[in-house]
């Protein structure tokens, strides 16, 4: 098992990894390296982060595009989502992420599909708008059922200058749904994080306003869950918790989402967020326009999911408070039960993370109620406000690695020698082959869900079938021994 | 709750439990406004109509699930193939995310490339700086023995001058001079994955050779050289290999990533691992030949060879199937002078074997194809030699030229009378065309399964059963490790699509007390 670095080790470690770079390169990224102190509250005093990656290191993040057409607006099923530009993005992001969903695909659903202008070298040289005209009129045609578009930009249309926001206007109006223009070319900004901005940016300017003066009055319970994007059905685990202590779940974002419950989220009486990250933009924009207040939540783990229950009861009635106990002393048994089978099998293990959005803080909860430590965490495209979020999540000494380099995770990892990893599908062969036990923290490994009680037991199955298989014993041949 | 501790299901079946389907029906009824299933079952029967496939096939703008990929993605993996290289994709990162994570997908293993994360200032100024820092950090970081450059999107659309970039980088000392820095421009928007391929060949080629090749002497190092074309199936690196040697004519495989995509799991991540060796490509211009093995997808290659380099450059079909095969082992036989090996004989005759002992079974089967142009040629000609039908021919990015070749080949037989050729098309269009005219089975990769999914919802009597051959394949274990070319190839894909064909009788014929009397033992 890892021992623990003191704070000093975790600093020179640090400083070696660093040792490689050129001058300049190492002074940028020293800033983005650092040893948790309990004692200080505030990232911006020791780490730095949603700036440019460095030229011609690994880094793990994506593009503006992925932000917007994977993460946010691609999971709304009953929209088409054209990947406006060349073939590749849509292909790369095509049904990748895992966000669940049921419907008629391809008759009133689309999430698993891949819309595409498929742009050509004229299209480039001579511009895509006509094209874009013609392409929201097919897909009408094709597909009567949708209930709107959106055009995600890829990089050439930005650069080339199209004007498809009038494109979009004149075709929503052609066929009387809404059209949106989504300026996320992949260019913009430094990671993905941008492009969920941008996304929440279009759905404000051209969704939210849509049934204005045509909301029905809020019911008492009405809530959203915001920011969940059902991979491997999240969502689901964690509306049936909501419901069963008394709320009206009103909308899901966006996984499993759909046009008629994004158009209804201004008649909630509380936005409940969970990706802060990725739709914080959107319930700040909720508030100050309706009214509507947010808050943020954290359904991993049995302790997390009982605090934010009871966090979520407090802002209604005692009906709810009521019913937030309940579901807490209903489950708080069962989830005993699969803490007394799994945590003797994982008791003391570390666990490094690195991951995006939420879940470099959301987890740490999860693996400390299995009896795992966090020893090292990281975002791929946080900022500051989150890391000021995850430093008191974390005990002394612990590694903080923003938009770590594939160079830095892998000496990082050779030295603490973990018992587990958390991260996502371009490290996970890595850390195999180097023998480190691991699961995929974006995907969650093709199983999940991991959210909500139901989450909990197959998050502690999946973490002992992982670091308990038989398989991690057998690198070396007994031969070599 | 439906998990407990004794029983911990995940996402299937959990979904299916009880509260969950309530949890679900309400939410869609409460607040999806979706039409009724009614309505929606009639307009799911309406894209199953002709009418439907006459409308979808009127699409001149929109492009529905696409049978392709971009064209870095391609050059990425050509790079692969080269000893200690780096690939490097100048322009935006996000790209390179997407093509490490594709190919983790489908290989399941790591994938090293770097991009020089070009952003808004690049858009307006160049990518200049970040070609300059790209390369020094890269070259300090991970010690390659060459970078392979290769653009985005991006970087074309503003026009990015890459051999000036990189001389001038050279010049700055942010790279050494002698580290060997070969690119190729690759826009997304032009061609597919196997043109970037094929850019990124012809790249690193004439980087090589383009000063050394009037010296050359052809045929002076006795070698053939071998250009594989973009080829995901890591058992064809290796059977090309096995074939040459057990013919014992030497030879260089132009990008082999067959080690480097099959490293062992022993405690240690090998960043570079195999590939063809950079002293065999400045010698391939003294080879007797070069073989082109996937002559749709090579064409840029192709004109530089055949432009500069003095070698006859024969032309062969892709080694695929039985007679194609032949004709390719023949061919190096008569370039080399080395006779075919008993060893190689013996593999034939096990070959020829196998089909006749499965011949019933499949000939007059139907089978519907998507995937690469040099892919779909070598697959529909073997099936033509197995007596099998294809029924539809579809190639997302292929051109005219090969449309007409493709036909002519299919006429010229028996088996290909009535096959539709499509060029151009995409995968909705396919969809339409298996509910128009019902196949046995379709064979491409793993984004068929919707179209199976799709067919089977119109009734079991309309399902296509998806046999997955080609690239991505996301959702199966360790396909991509088997072989395709060669007569082993040919005994995969034979075994491959004639326990498809009994797998499929076994199921339509396990009804307890109705259709059992041809659930049978012995086959």
């Amino acid at each position: 098992m890892a021992a623990t670095l003191t704070r000093e080790e975790a600093q020179s470690l640090i400083d070696e990894v660093l040792e490689v770079y050129p001058d300049s390169a190492k002074k940028d990224r020293a800033k983005h390296l650092a040893v948790n102190d309990p004692e200080v509250t505030q990232s911006k005093k020791c780490i730095t982060s949603n700036r440019k990656s460095l030229p011609g290191t690994m880094t793990i993040r994506g593009c503006a595009y992925a932000g917007s057409k994977g993460v946010v607006w691609g999971p709304i099923k009953d929209m088409i989502h054209l990947s406006h530009g060349p073939v590749g993005c849509g292909q790369y992001s095509r049904a990748g992420r895992r966000n669940y969903y049921v419907g008629h695909t391809g008759v009133n659903t689309f999430g698993t599909m891949n819309f595409t202008s498929d742009f050509q070298e004229k299209d480039v040289v001579f511009g895509g708008d006509k094209k874009l005209e013609k392409i929201v009129h097919e897909a009408e045609g094709l597909f009567p059922l949708m209930k709107g578009m959106s055009v995600q930009s890829e990089c050439p249309i930005g650069l080339i200058g199209d004007d498809i926001e009038a494109v979009a206007r004149k075709t929503g109006e052609a066929i009387n749904k809404p059209v949106v223009p989504v300026r996320c070319e992949g260019f913009r900004g430094v990671s993905q994080s941008l492009g969920h901005h941008i996304a929440n940016d279009a759905v404000r300017d051209w969704v939210l306003d849509r049934r204005e003066g045509k909301l029905p009055e809020p019911g008492p319970y009405d809530v959203s869950i915001i920011g969940d994007y059902n991979i491997g059905g999240d969502a689901w685990a964690s509306r049936i918790l909501l419901e069963e202590m008394g709320l009206n779940v009103v909308a899901q974002w966006s996984g499993d989402g759909t046009l008629s419950e994004m158009e209804m989220t201004p008649a909630v009486q509380l936005n409940l967020i969970h990706c802060y990250r990725s739709m914080n933009y959107i319930s700040r924009h909720m508030e100050a326009k309706f009214g509507i207040p947010w808050m943020e939540y954290n359904f991993f783990g049995p302790t997390k999911i009982a605090e934010s229950l009871r966090k979520i009861a407090e802002q209604f009635d005692d009906t709810i408070k009521e019913g937030a106990e309940r579901v807490i002393a209903k489950y708080t048994p069962i989830m005993q039960g699969v803490i007394d089978k799994y945590r003797p099998r994982l008791e003391g293990k570390k666990v490094m993370l690195y991951i995006g959005g939420l879940r470099p803080r959301h987890v740490i909860g999860a693996y400390e109620d299995l009896g795992m430590e966090v020893v090292g965490t990281g975002y791929e495209f946080g900022h500051n406000d989150d890391y000021d979020r995850t430093l008191p999540e974390m005990k002394d000494s612990t590694l903080i690695y923003d938009d770590v380099t594939g160079y830095e995770f892998e000496k990082f990892v050779e030295r603490v020698q973990p018992d587990l990893i958390g991260s996502g599908i371009k490290e996970k062969y890595i850390f195999q082959k180097m023998g480190i036990p691991f699961r995929q923290m974006h995907s969650w490994d093709y199983s999940g869900p991991y959210h909500g009680y139901d989450g909990f037991s197959i998050f502690a199955r999946d973490m002992d079938m992982t670091v308990n298989n038989p398989c991690w014993g057998t690198m070396k041949a007994p031969w070599k021994q | 709750m439906s998990n407990t501790v004794e029983d911990i299901k995940p996402c299937f079946p959990l979904f299916r439990d009880e509260e969950y389907i309530e949890s679900i029906t309400n939410k869609q009824k409460k607040y999806e406004e979706k039409v009724d299933d009614e309505k929606l079952e009639e307009m799911y029967q309406w894209t199953t109509s002709p009418e439907y496939k006459e409308l979808n096939f009127q699409r001149e703008a929109l492009t529905i699930n696409p049978a392709k990929a971009c064209q870095p993605l391609g050059s990425v993996l050509c790079s692969l193939g080269f000893k200690g290289t780096l690939p490097y994709v100048h322009g935006s990162q996000g790209c390179v995310a997407y093509f490490r994570t594709y190919f983790n997908r489908h290989f399941k293993e790591p994938i090293a490339c770097v991009s020089d994360s070009m952003t808004e200032d690049a858009a307006v100024f160049g990518g200049h700086k970040n070609m300059d820092a790209g390369l020094e950090n890269a070259n300090a970081l991970y010690k390659p023995d060459m970078i392979a450059v290769s653009t985005t999107c991006m970087a074309e659309v503003i026009g990015d001058d890459l051999h000036s970039f990189i001389t001038n980088a050279k010049k700055k000392g942010s790279v050494p001079q002698e580290l060997p820095v070969p690119s190729a421009h690759t826009p997304s928007f032009v061609g597919s994955h196997i043109t970037g391929w094929d850019n990124m060949m012809e790249g690193i080629i004439r980087y090589f050779t383009l000063d050394k090749h009037e010296s050359a002497v052809v045929g002076s190092n006795g070698k053939i050289n071998l250009v594989p074309g973009f080829e995901t199936y890591l058992g064809n690196y290796r059977i090309l290999k096995r074939y040459m040697e057990e013919m014992d004519v030497p030879y260089t495989l132009l990008s082999d990533p067959s080690e480097v995509l099959d490293t062992p799991a022993d405690g240690k991540y090998r960043m570079y691992e195999g590939g063809t060796e950079l002293e065999d490509v400045k010698d391939t211009p003294n080879a007797i030949d070069t073989l082109l093995l996937q002559p749709w997808g090579l064409v840029k290659t192709k004109k530089y060879l055949k432009d500069t380099w003095q070698q006859p450059l024969n032309v062969v079909n892709p080694p695929m199937g039985l007679t194609w095969t032949d004709e390719y082992l023949m061919k190096i036989s008569e370039l080399t002078g080395k006779p075919i090996p008993a060893s190689i004989e013996l593999e034939r005759g096990r070959l020829v074997d196998m089909i006749t002992d499965s011949h019933s079974w499949l000939h007059g089967k139907k089978f519907s194809l998507f995937g690469d142009p040099d892919f779909l040629m070598g697959m529909s000609n073997f099936l033509m030699e197995l007596g099998a039908e294809p029924v539809h021919i579809l190639c997302n990015n292929a051109n005219k030229r090969w449309g007409k070749a493709m036909t002519k080949m299919l006429r010229d037989s028996p088996y290909g009378q009535e096959t539709e050729v499509h060029v151009g098309k995409d995968l909705w269009h396919f969809r339409s065309l298996v509910f128009d005219r019902k196949p046995d089975f379709m064979i491409g990769n793993s984004y068929g399964k919707f179209i199976q999914r799709d067919t089977l919802h119109k009734g079991k009597e309309h399902e296509v059963k998806l046999i997955r051959l080609g690239f991505p394949i996301h959702d199966r274990h360790h396909l991509h490790r088997s072989t395709t070319l060669g007569y082993e190839g040919a005994m995969t894909i034979l075994t491959t699509l004639v326990n498809a064909v009994l797998e499929d009788l076994d199921e339509k014929t396990m009804g307890y007390g109705t259709t059992d009397y041809n659930y049978d033992l012995v086959r």
